[in-house]
């Protein structure tokens, strides 16, 4: 019995060494940080003095305030641009990368080639060279309106710095990588089985009908994966908002990303303090956004009976 | 024979709509690479594709970079910075994906359940902390903040992605080599290893392409431009010169873009294998 749960031991022991390294990770590079950053949050910090306690002050400055710490209305501001940002770019998005890739779901020879097409702006369109060309594209003398003066014989406005039209510049951009869950649409279209068109076919249903009957529920549990997906990674956008921008949110802070506000209360202003509250707070946003999606989801989707 | 003409007919349709819609999508990137041949003077909002006079300029003039560092010294920082995350990922990714897939401990699915929240916790939460952590080991405007994070297998991603691709092996191939002999790391290193390659080229692939255009941390930790990687360096161009630069400014963003354009041409297949297994970001 003893020589049992000795070996036992020495057993579970040489499986945790393979562990180690990623154990070591969770602990100081995630699990403390995340534990300190959320202590700080209750605090004032420059790095430079030891944090000093401020309780909820943090969480009041940001939602209410009042005459001694006043509220912080590019906070909210903030907030906003990101909601809109996430509500409008991402729905878009995902009936692109859908509309694509029922387009694509034929046997047509070219179809690598053209998946491989498809898939390049995404592929490119995070980096710092693809938002330095959004800024020449959308600019007053840009490209953009050369055509529309040209073509069209419009007066078009100045995209990225009207303060009206900057953000839409952004979500084309974000809409424009529909890349990703295109493929992973292409992927799911691929496991609907042909009888249920075949059958409904034969009860006479058309094209549009067979797509609201079949291919939208048979694919629901994936429009959902590619949701909640999307909508945690655009809520933490940062880079083309921080290039295109000039790295201030302007014009007029409109846009001003949520990430891109923490970042320069935190490395530019130095409240460390402040911008730990700030992630704190979009944690909850997005574990509540996801928890939502969840719950909606329970109706809509339908993961099949299994048979 | 009728039917078969409509249904060429159709197809021939559904084909060049795909293309002209595709080439609509593109025409941004083509005319980047257009522009960065243009004289400088032709560039503001001239929409062709085509330079009228093809010129060279762009790029010597880009290269040379600004001021003491030219742009030779970005694309080495990168490259480095890139070759020892790609590395440090693939070894301890896969390392870390053999104990959850294979090996049976006390603890297992919790410490997985661990290793899927992680997966979809925003790094914010984290970024004060571990910026406060660097700065007290003097580890500010080296590279090793960029690096050294990858040997700790922060990336949950790959893990996941390896986890699934390794218990989808066959474990006949475990148990006929613990028999022969083979101890944990022995049946890692010479059972598991090569036959998780394809996964193992998808996780370099997108470790190599995050952390190329990974902007956010390099911003954070680098702050002298001979260190400078290359998002770093184009940013460094575009905050420091005028009107008269876009030339070379598109010149070195095409630059920019060649290292993942010609590795997702060679190597599409891995991608749609990651992309559709972990629904990877965009």
């Amino acid at each position: 019995m003893k020589r049992k749960t000795r070996k036992a031991i020495r057993e579970n022991l040489s499986s945790y060494a393979f562990l180690i390294p990623w154990l070591l990770g969770f602990f100081v590079l995630t699990l403390y940080p995340m534990a300190y950053s959320l202590y700080l949050s209750f605090t004032q910090y420059n790095i430079l003095q030891p944090p000093k306690w401020t309780g909820l002050r943090n969480f009041f400055v940001m939602f209410a305030g009042d005459a001694q710490y006043p509220k912080d209305d590019r906070f909210l501001n903030s907030l906003l641009v990101t909601l809109r940002f996430v509500f409008i770019s991402v729905p878009l998005k995902l009936v692109f990368a859908l509309g694509v890739a029922v387009l694509m779901n034929r046997k047509l020879r070219l179809i690598p080639f053209y998946r491989a097409i498809y898939y390049i702006p995404t592929l490119l369109g995070g980096s710092v060279a693809i938002a330095v060309l959004w800024r020449r594209l959308f600019a007053g003398d840009g490209v953009l309106n050369t055509i529309l003066r040209g073509l069209f014989k419009l007066d078009p406005p100045a995209w990225i710095s009207n303060p009206k039209y900057a953000l839409y510049t952004l979500m084309l951009l974000a809409v424009w990588q529909f890349g990703s869950p295109m493929i992973i649409f292409l992927a799911g279209l691929k496991q609907i089985p042909q009888e249920y068109y075949d059958a409904s076919s034969v009860d006479g249903a058309g094209r549009t009908r067979q797509f609201f009957s079949i291919t939208l529920p048979c694919l629901s549990p994936i429009i959902f994966f590619n949701l909640v997906m999307q909508m945690i990674s655009a809520f933490q956008s940062f880079t083309q908002a921080f290039i295109i921008s000039g790295g201030n949110g302007s014009p007029l802070d409109s846009t001003m990303f949520y990430s891109l506000y923490l970042y320069i209360k935190g490395f530019g202003f130095g409240e460390m303090g402040y911008a730990s509250a700030m992630a704190w707070v979009l944690l909850i946003i997005i574990g509540a956004l996801t928890a939502l999606t969840f719950r909606a989801s329970g109706s809509l989707v339908s993961y099949g009976s299994g048979e | 024979m009728n039917k078969r003409a409509s249904g060429m007919l159709r197809a021939g349709y559904l084909n060049s709509l795909i293309i002209v819609l595709g080439l609509g999508m593109l025409y941004p990137i083509l005319w980047l690479i257009a522009a960065s041949f243009k004289e400088t003077n032709a560039i503001f909002g001239d929409p062709g594709l085509i330079p009228k006079a093809f010129t060279l300029k762009n790029y010597v003039k880009g290269w040379s970079g600004i001021g003491i560092v030219g742009f030779s010294a970005f694309f080495r920082n990168s490259f480095f910075i890139c070759a020892l995350c790609v590395v440090a990922n693939a070894v301890f990714c896969s390392l870390t994906a053999y104990a959850f897939a294979r090996l049976r401990f006390a603890g297992r699915n919790i410490w997985f359940a661990i290793l899927l929240i992680t997966m979809m916790l925003p790094g914010h939460v984290t970024l004060i902390p571990r910026y406060i952590i660097f700065r007290s080991f003097h580890w500010i405007d080296t590279f090793l903040p960029l690096i050294v994070p990858k040997l700790f297998a922060v990336d949950a991603f790959f893990i996941f992605l390896l986890v699934q691709f390794i218990r989808s092996l066959p474990k006949e191939l475990d148990e006929s080599a613990l028999i022969d002999g083979c101890g944990k790391f022995g049946i890692y290193w010479r059972i598991i290893i090569p036959l998780t390659v394809p996964a193992l080229i998808t996780t370099v692939l997108f470790t190599f392409l995050w952390t190329w255009d990974d902007f956010f941390n390099q911003l954070l930790y680098l702050n002298s431009p001979q260190r400078y990687t290359v998002p770093m360096g184009l940013r460094l161009f575009l905050d420091s010169s005028g009107v008269s630069s876009w030339g070379p400014m598109f010149a070195m963003s095409v630059l920019s873009l060649v290292p993942s354009f010609i590795l997702f041409f060679s190597l599409q297949k891995y991608f749609v294998q990651g992309i559709s297994t972990t629904g990877i970001k965009g």
